[in-house]
């Protein structure tokens, strides 16, 4: 990789930037204080996706606080998540704590017989007491199985940041819920096709069947997601499977596909104009189609999306915007408003930078480019404080203190649970920065109040 | 291990985020794995903050584990000191942290800090939010009165004082019901020494012995505090919860006794300054209506028996369920229900709770924000009387629950989901007229049919009757209609106009799943 990384781990202090030399941004390491969510937190959209599954995290009583505040209101439908809290019974010997997790396992499906897929999510607790939750989930598995599967994946906040807890879970499933046929199988019954091309990572309903349209006029036809909107859903590749990555933290994930013989299909992010047409212009060339081709299928939309981008680009062009580490989207986000709304980048921060996957979208970078991976959150407020930036991409718990210190922000959440994809969304992507701007101008807006002389 | 979905209270470790933030100058130094965070936006988000509680975190990762989770702890404590100046530090070990087992007490003792460390000790598979709170506000104390004088006094001698204990961040109503418990205080003729740990700072504290007498006002996180400065410092303190208009009296007696006045005069003189209107509302004939309602009360223990009062003596209810999900102080529920031929509800088990509701067939719950959601869902009127509570109950307005206003508000609250007396008498009398039949909307908001769900429309229909002229020339495509459904529905009506006005602007006859994105981007340009 061209690009520099400054290991500064050592003294925990960000600190000093070496100037940029070759491609793409320089990259600086830091470590103190995250302030970032756990891998848990991806249950509360993971679980809208699949809705044959339901999300068992064994953990504390802080997880279950964790989800029950994340998941805001949703909680009160019938939830699909829930905890098993760990109490100084199940701390004391491990083997009792099996028994007792057969036993909450057994309620919650006998409670609930139309679940397919029981996620058993580990969390830092578990994960500390080494509790075995893959072997629970096999145990588990032959017990409720064949109608119900019990799948395991690891959410904790030691080993997981907010959207990589959807990595884990679908590398889980990767693991136990796709098939590989190769040539030496013999002849697949019928109906079980291998996919030609796999959307990899959990995207609104709306947005999946764009991109499943275009790519179907496009001429793909085997088109499989991962999820599904079925967790007990069964994919079948082969090695002529193509996937492509649909967010950057679906690293593991990939990995996991690429060890079945699937190739993954370097591309761009499809945020923005720009990012989906390259997008689409990536995925058509992987599978022998002309750029010509590819560009007369999204034109239409493409012409939407510049319609509604032109819209709102006065907003934001100028402005300089400012990234606290969140969800890994950091980067294309950035690089969709640097490039196709004119605003300046001061500096991005990631919760983690996966080379690999992110190639495509460091290439084009300029090397002026402040990339930040990892946090130390005193310095790096103290460096937002100092570049005083027109816009902040944090947190909901930085969100109203830099408010009130006179900075504008924007809350980096709502980038995960909106639909952003595609040409269609491109205009509500820039909506989503553009609007706490107008929202200031509104509220600033003063209409004279005639008072009597 | 116990299957939770939802849970009234947090770990120990909130309640201690819940006295820091309540505080002045102190820090919480909070060994904690990464996403613990999580909980600094209760304090941003639902109490609407703005600035960041005072904690810092240590954000532990697995591959900290292998090495020294110790010296991390050790360097977060030296930063957040350096970088915030308190005068105090609290260090607490969150769930993941009390499992690896670094001694917060140890390792902050080892540094030599220059200013007074509070270590906290959190059991949090065995103790949670309430319990945490009360044990960080009395370690809290106990920490700043080594050293001082604990039988001291005041030098000058111009009246009484009492120190009012116990509100703190995220409390339902604290911020409102200190200031209407410090109005009434005030206009007794007493005065205020410390309110802690409310906006209090270490220094604030070790004045609390100058005080007379303490007013105690929530058991659940302040009972500790008040009896070890019982013990301390002799002061005695307050046992009566102000919620209601009776409450209110005897709480004002109460205070009057302790600081050697006429509990007359002050009930005299506190009812002036603070008007009680609820029990003139409660007599007025609009009222009657009320009587031997059926309510159902969970909430943690001293909102919950303050409300049952009120709703017997006070508003003329019949109390047919009572519980809670404090169990530290289970017993005053026990009490209350035994004097209303109850069996208790103790329970932190929101399923059971729901059942309870559905057995006893209440016409009104008051509870917490999870009865709210139970009573919602089984169509009853529901009002919020205690926490967990969600962000509309950390309200912009002056709203305490406790005092003579609060019985004020406690009428306005409890009422207004209800149906008015006439209203309701109406809707029984009329119940067949097809204007009352319960599917019908308000009347003088005119007759509007019920617009039928996009998604189930038939194939290639017209749009709906409602929006008249475009009727005859809009037809929308199988395709359309069902993209049209997938967009969320609290913006889906907002779409279809659009998209027909677009349609009919541009001389679209069918709509086609384009034509909605099309309109879309038309409206994001022409906004």
């Amino acid at each position: 990789m061209p690009n520099r990384v400054l290991d500064q781990e050592t003294h925990r202090a960000g600190g000093a930037v070496v100037p940029p030399v070759g491609l793409g941004p320089t990259v600086v390491r830091e470590r103190g204080q995250h302030e970032v969510f756990c891998g848990l937190t991806s249950i509360v959209w993971l679980h809208r996706k699949m809705q044959d599954a339901f999300f068992l995290v064994v953990g504390s009583r802080t997880c279950a606080h964790l989800v029950q505040s994340a998941a805001g209101v949703m909680i009160f439908a019938e939830p699909r998540f829930g905890t098993a809290i760990l109490d100084d019974r199940d701390l004391a010997g491990l083997a009792d704590a099996h028994d007792e997790l057969d036993r909450v396992v057994d309620e919650l499906l006998s409670r609930r017989p139309d679940i397919r897929v029981l996620f058993l999510v580990g969390s830092c607790p578990s994960e500390v007491i080494k509790l075995d939750l893959g072997r629970a989930a096999e145990r588990l598995s032959s017990r409720h199985g064949p109608d119900q599967r019990v799948v395991h994946f690891s959410g904790s906040g030691i080993e997981t940041t907010f959207t990589q807890g959807e990595d884990a879970c679908l590398a889980a499933m990767v693991s136990q819920q796709v098939d590989r046929l190769s040539k030496a199988d013999p002849q697949p019954g019928q109906g079980v096709q291998p996919a030609e091309l796999v959307l990899v990572g959990s995207l609104a309903d709306v947005v999946e069947d764009q991109f499943r349209l275009m790519l179907t006029d496009l001429g793909l036809t085997r088109i499989r997601c991962l999820p599904g909107r079925r967790g007990a859903e069964r994919l079948v590749v082969n090695e002529q499977t193509r996937f492509v990555c649909m967010a950057p933290y679906l690293a593991e994930t990939a990995q996991r596909l690429e060890s079945l013989g699937c190739r993954r299909i370097p591309a761009r992010f499809p945020f923005g104009l720009q990012g989906t047409t390259d997008w689409f212009l990536a995925v058509g060339q992987a599978f022998g189609y002309a750029s010509d081709r590819v560009l007369h299928v999204i034109k239409p939309a493409q012409r939407r999306a510049q319609l509604a981008l032109t819209a709102m680009r006065p907003m934001l062009e100028g402005k300089r915007v400012f990234f606290f580490p969140d969800s890994q989207l950091e980067i294309p986000l950035a690089r969709f408003l640097a490039e196709e709304m004119g605003m300046k980048v001061v500096e991005v921060g990631v919760p983690y930078l996966h080379q690999a996957m992110m190639a495509e979208e460091l290439k084009p970078l300029s090397a002026d480019w402040r990339v930040v991976e990892g946090q130390h959150l005193e310095q790096q407020l103290a460096r937002c404080r100092a570049a005083r930036p027109d816009l902040v991409v944090c947190g909901l718990g930085l969100a109203n203190p830099l408010e009130a210190e006179g900075m504008s922000t924007k809350w980096s959440i709502e980038l995960v649970f909106t639909p952003i994809q595609g040409f269609d969304q491109a205009g509500d992507l820039a909506e989503l920065f553009t609007r706490g701007f107008a929202r200031k101008a509104r509220l600033a807006r003063r209409i004279p109040i005639r008072v009597a002389a | 291990m116990k299957l939770t979905l939802w849970t009234y209270e947090g770990p120990p470790h909130i309640g201690a985020m819940r006295v820091a933030s309540a505080m002045k100058d102190v820090h919480l130094v909070l060994h904690a794995p990464q996403g613990d965070t999580y909980a600094d936006l209760l304090f941003t988000m639902i109490e609407r903050n703005d600035h960041r509680p005072p904690v810092t975190y240590t954000t532990f990762g697995a591959r900290d584990l292998g090495k020294d989770t110790a010296a991390l702890f050790q360097d977060a404590i030296r930063e957040a000191v350096e970088v915030h100046q308190p005068k105090a530090l609290m260090v607490a070990a969150s769930c993941t942290a009390e499992l690896i087992q670094d001694d917060p007490a140890g390792l902050s003792s080892a540094l030599n800090l220059p200013i007074r460390v509070i270590p906290l000790e959190l059991p949090a598979y065995q103790r949670k939010e309430n319990w945490g709170a009360s044990e960080t506000f009395y370690q809290m104390v106990r920490h700043c009165l080594i050293g001082i004088d604990p039988q001291a006094k005041r030098t000058d001698q111009s009246g009484p004082t009492c120190n009012i204990l116990g509100f703190m961040g995220l409390g339902f109503r604290h911020r409102d019901d200190l200031k209407a418990i410090e109005e009434l205080i005030r206009a007794i003729g007493i005065g205020i020494n410390v309110v802690a740990p409310w906006q209090a700072g270490p220094d604030d504290l070790q004045r609390l012995p100058l005080a007379d007498f303490n007013i105690m006002l929530n058991p659940e996180l302040s009972e500790s505090t008040a009896l070890y400065l019982k013990r301390q410092c002799g002061q005695p303190f307050t046992q009566s919860i102000p919620i209601g208009e009776q409450a209110t009296d005897a709480f004002v007696r109460e205070v009057a006794l302790l600081a050697g006045l006429d509990p007359d005069q002050a009930v005299l003189r506190a009812r002036q300054a603070q008007p009680c209107r609820a029990a003139w509302y409660a007599a007025s004939v609009d009222a009657t209506y009320l009587t031997g309602k059926r309510v159902f009360i969970f909430g943690d223990a001293s909102h919950a028996v303050a409300a049952a009062r009120v709703a017997t003596q006070e508003m003329g209810f019949d109390v047919v369920g009572l519980g809670t999900y404090s169990r530290e102080q289970a017993k005053l529920v026990r009490e209350m229900a035994a004097e209303l031929h109850l069996e208790p509800l103790i329970t932190d088990d929101y399923l059971e709770v729901e059942r309870a509701i559905a057995a006893t067939s209440p016409e009104l719950v008051l509870g917490t924000q999870m009865e709210r959601h139970i009573a919602k869902r089984m169509g009853i009127a529901c009002a919020v009387i205690s926490a967990p509570v969600h962000v509309q109950d950390f309200p912009a307005r002056y709203a305490p629950h406790m005092g003579y206003e609060g019985a004020n508000q406690l009428f306005d609250a409890w009422v207004a989901p209800l149906m008015m007396g006439l209203e309701e008498h109406l809707l029984k009398m009329f119940k067949e007229d097809f204007e009352f039949h319960p599917q019908a909307v308000a009347s003088h908001l005119g007759v509007q049919p019920v617009a039928p769900e996009v998604g189930q429309m038939a194939g290639g229909s017209s749009s709906s009757a409602s929006d008249g002229e475009l009727e005859a020339a809009l037809a929308w495509s199988p395709e359309a209609q069902k993209e049209l459904g997938r967009i969320p529905f609290f913006v889906r009506s907002k779409a279809k106009r659009n998209t027909e006005r677009y349609a009919q602007a541009h001389g679209v006859s069918m709509i086609q799943r384009d034509t909605l994105y099309e309109a879309k981007a038309f409206y994001a340009q022409h906004r």
